[in-house]
C-alpha cells in the first residue's frame, strides 16, 4: 500500500509537516483544526508522523505545540502593542494578532521584530481594525517607535569642533538610529500614555488582591479625536521619550534624516521660521543627542 | 570534575538567570551571585537600556551566555547576521562557554520561538552534530547543548532520547548542558526511567546543569519554570551531581517571578546535595575503613 503523501521520511520533511501544523491558527476553544489543509482528518496527518502514547492520541500531543506556538506569539503581540489593544478591545485585536501573524509569520531569530510590518499590514488588510483604521495606523507606527528607541544603535554624536570645521553649505547631518519622527493624524502619545498608566494601576491593583483584578471593570480611555501632531520618540539616558514637535521642527529633522545637506533642511522648515528658531531648534537636539555624522 | 573543556576549565558555582524584574534590585544591592545567566538574544541589540545593565552587570559579576535560537537541529543553514552579533556578545561578555538547544525551531526561514524535539535519527544526529561544530568554530567558545523538555515523539525516531543526545555530542565533540528538570518532565511525558538517562549520557562532557520547576496537567507535565524545584527533581539533581562531578548549576525561574531573594535561596538549596555528592566521593577516613 503506498504511503500517505506527506508521511515524512526525512528530518527537512518531518520539520516542515510539523511546521505548517504549528503555524495554523487554532480553531474554537483553542484547540487544533480538525482539517487539514487537503480536507483529510487533521489527527490522519498528525498520526503519520507523531507517536501516541497511552494517555495521548498523536493529534492530542502535536495540539500542545500547535497551542504553545500561538500563546507565545500572541502574548507578545499583546506585550507590545497595548495602545492598539485598547483601541480595537481585546476580541478585535485577537483577530489582527492572527491574521497578521498568519500573512507574517516571524522571519528573525529574535521576537523583537515580530511587530515591524504591522504599520502596513494595517494599511493592506483595513478590515482587521476597521473602523478606526487610521487611528491603529497612528498607533502601529507609534509602538513601533517605541521598540526602536528602546534598542536601536547610537553613533557618536557631533562635536562642536566637527561642525566648526564643516562647511556650513555642505554639511550633512545624521539623526541617531534609535529617534523615530512621526507626523500622525491622531494625539495618540497622550492616548498611550493613559493606556499605560491605567494598565499599571491594575497590575498594582492585582497584586494586591487577585480577585479584584478578574472582577474589576476595565476603566474605558476615550479614543483620541483627530488633530494632527508632530512626534520623535527618542531616549535619553537609555528612558524612552516622545516629544512633540513643532511642524517645521518635525520637517527640518526629517530633512535632515533624508540626507539634506543643511541649509536646504533648513528651508524645509519654511518661510515663517526665523533663525531664533532653528538656533534654538537645533541647540536643543544637540543636547538630546539627536545629532550625530551620517553612515 | 567541576572544570573540564566544555565550560572553559571554570568552577562557576550555582548561578541564577538574569531576569528584568530583579534589575533594580540586582544593581542597587549589589547581592552575593556566583554568577548569571543570560538569554543571548534579549542582549543581541544595538544599543539602549539592555546593553547598559549588561555592561552594569559584567563589572561586579560573572555572565554566562545561553541562547534559545541557534536551532542547532534545524536544517535550514545558521543566519549569518545572528551568529555575527552572537559573536560580538560572546566578545563583551567574556562568557566561558555558550550554551543552546538540541532541537530544532525555524523552516525555510520562518521562526516558531520554540524548543521543538528531534526526531531521534542517526541523519538528525549527524546534521546537527555538523552545525554545532560550524557555530564552535565561528564562535571560538566551547558549546554545551542542553536536552529539551518534550511532549511529542516520532515515528522516525531510532534510538532513545539519550542515546541520540550522545551521538551527537560525541560527534560534534562538544559539551552537554544537562537539565535535570528537563529530564524528568520528558520522562513522564514518554514513560522512561530518568535514572537510566542519567547514567546513559557520558558524564565527562556535562559542563553545566538546569533546574526549574514545571507544572503537572491531568496527562502531561509542561516545563513551565514558574514554580520552585520539585523534590523528583531535586533528587535527579542529587544523582546527576555524584555521577557528574560537582557542575556549575543553574536555577531557570522565568515566568510568575517571585523575588529576587526568592529565587536565589531556591537555587542555593543545591548546595545540600552538591554537599552530599562531595562527601560521598570523598574516601573513607581510615578508623572507618578498618570498621
Amino acid at each position: 500500500m503506498p504511503a500517505a503523501p506527506d508521511v515524512p521520511r526525512d528530518l527537512r520533511s518531518l520539520q516542515r509537516l510539523m511546521h505548517r501544523a504549528l503555524l495554523r491558527p487554532l480553531a474554537t476553544g483553542d484547540r487544533m483544526q480538525r482539517r487539514w489543509m487537503d480536507g483529510r482528518a487533521t489527527a490522519e496527518v498528525a498520526a503519520g508522523f507523531v507517536r501516541p502514547n497511552d494517555r495521548l492520541s498523536s493529534l492530542e500531543r502535536l495540539e500542545i505545540y500547535n497551542r504553545m506556538y500561538w500563546f507565545r506569539l500572541i502574548d507578545n503581540f499583546h506585550d507590545d502593542n497595548p495602545g492598539l489593544r485598547a483601541v480595537l478591545g481585546p476580541r478585535a485585536f485577537n483577530r489582527l494578532a492572527i491574521a497578521y501573524l498568519t500573512r507574517y509569520p516571524s522571519r528573525s531569530f529574535t521576537l523583537r521584530d515580530l511587530g515591524a510590518r504591522l504599520e502596513g499590514f494595517i494599511r493592506r488588510a483595513p478590515r482587521w481594525t476597521a473602523p478606526h483604521t487610521a487611528l491603529a495606523v497612528d498607533i502601529a507606527r507609534f509602538e513601533w517607535a517605541q521598540t526602536v528607541a528602546f534598542d536601536a544603535p547610537a553613533r557618536p554624536v557631533l562635536t562642536t569642533a566637527e561642525i566648526a570645521r564643516a562647511d556650513p553649505a555642505r554639511l550633512r547631518l545624521g539623526l541617531q538610529p534609535y529617534v523615530t519622527l512621526l507626523a500622525l493624524r491622531y494625539p495618540v502619545d497622550t492616548y498611550v500614555i493613559a493606556v499605560k498608566q491605567r494598565d499599571a494601576l491594575r497590575a498594582e491593583a492585582s497584586n494586591a488582591s487577585v480577585a479584584a483584578r478578574t472582577t474589576a471593570r476595565v476603566r474605558r480611555i476615550a479614543r483620541p479625536r483627530r488633530e494632527p501632531v508632530w512626534i520623535a520618540v527618542h531616549r535619553v539616558d537609555n528612558r524612552l521619550f516622545y516629544k512633540r514637535l513643532e511642524r517645521p521642527a518635525y520637517r527640518i529633522l526629517a530633512a535632515l534624516q533624508a540626507g539634506r545637506p543643511l541649509p536646504r533642511a533648513v528651508a524645509a522648515g519654511g518661510r515663517a521660521v526665523t533663525p531664533a528658531q532653528v538656533q534654538e531648534w537645533f541647540a536643543l537636539w544637540r543636547q538630546l543627542g539627536w545629532l550625530c555624522r551620517r553612515k | 570534575m567541576p572544570a573540564n573543556a566544555f565550560n572553559g576549565h571554570t568552577d562557576y558555582g550555582i548561578g541564577i538567570g538574569l531576569r528584568v524584574p530583579h534589575y533594580s534590585h540586582i544593581l542597587s544591592r549589589k547581592p552575593v551571585v556566583d554568577w548569571f545567566e543570560i538569554i543571548s538574544e534579549n542582549f543581541l541589540v544595538g544599543g539602549g537600556r539592555p546593553l547598559e545593565v549588561l555592561d552594569q552587570i559584567l563589572e561586579q559579576y560573572r555572565v554566562v551566555q545561553h541562547g534559545v535560537s541557534l536551532y542547532f537541529g534545524s536544517t535550514d543553514r545558521t543566519d549569518r547576521e545572528h551568529l555575527r552579533r552572537l559573536k560580538a556578545l560572546v566578545r563583551r561578555t567574556k562568557t566561558p562557554w555558550l550554551s543552546d538547544h538540541l532541537c530544532w525551531g525555524s523552516v525555510d526561514g520562518t521562526y516558531t520561538h520554540d524548543l521543538l524535539p528531534l526526531p531521534y535519527t542517526h541523519e538528525a544526529a549527524r546534521r546537527t552534530a555538523a552545525k554545532i561544530r560550524q557555530v564552535r568554530d565561528y564562535l571560538e567558545i566551547p558549546i554545551c547543548v542542553e536536552n529539551v523538555s518534550s511532549y511529542a515523539e516520532f515515528h522516525l525516531s531510532e534510538m532513545t532520547e539519550w542515546e541520540f543526545l550522545t551521538e551527537v555530542v560525541e560527534q560534534a565533540d562538544c559539551g552537554i548542558l544537562l537539565d535535570v528538570n528537563n529530564i524528568y518532565v520528558s520522562s513522564r511525558n514518554h514513560g522512561f526511567n530518568p535514572y537510566e538517562y542519567l547514567d546513559g549520557i557520558p558524564a565527562h562532557r556535562v559542563g553545566q546543569m538546569h533546574i526549574a520547576g514545571h507544572t503537572k496537567f491531568e496527562k502531561y507535565i509542561l516545563d513551565t519554570h514558574d514554580h520552585p524545584v520539585l523534590d523528583p527533581v531535586w533528587q535527579l539533581y542529587a544523582h546527576a551531581t555524584k555521577r557528574c562531578g560537582v557542575t556549575a548549576t543553574l536555577l531557570e525561574w522565568d515566568d510568575r517571578i517571585p523575588s529576587f531573594q526568592e529565587v536565589h535561596a531556591e537555587a542555593l538549596k543545591a548546595n545540600t546535595y552538591i554537599a552530599g555528592a562531595r562527601a560521598a566521593s570523598k574516601p573513607a577516613p581510615a578508623h572507618a575503613r578498618r570498621a
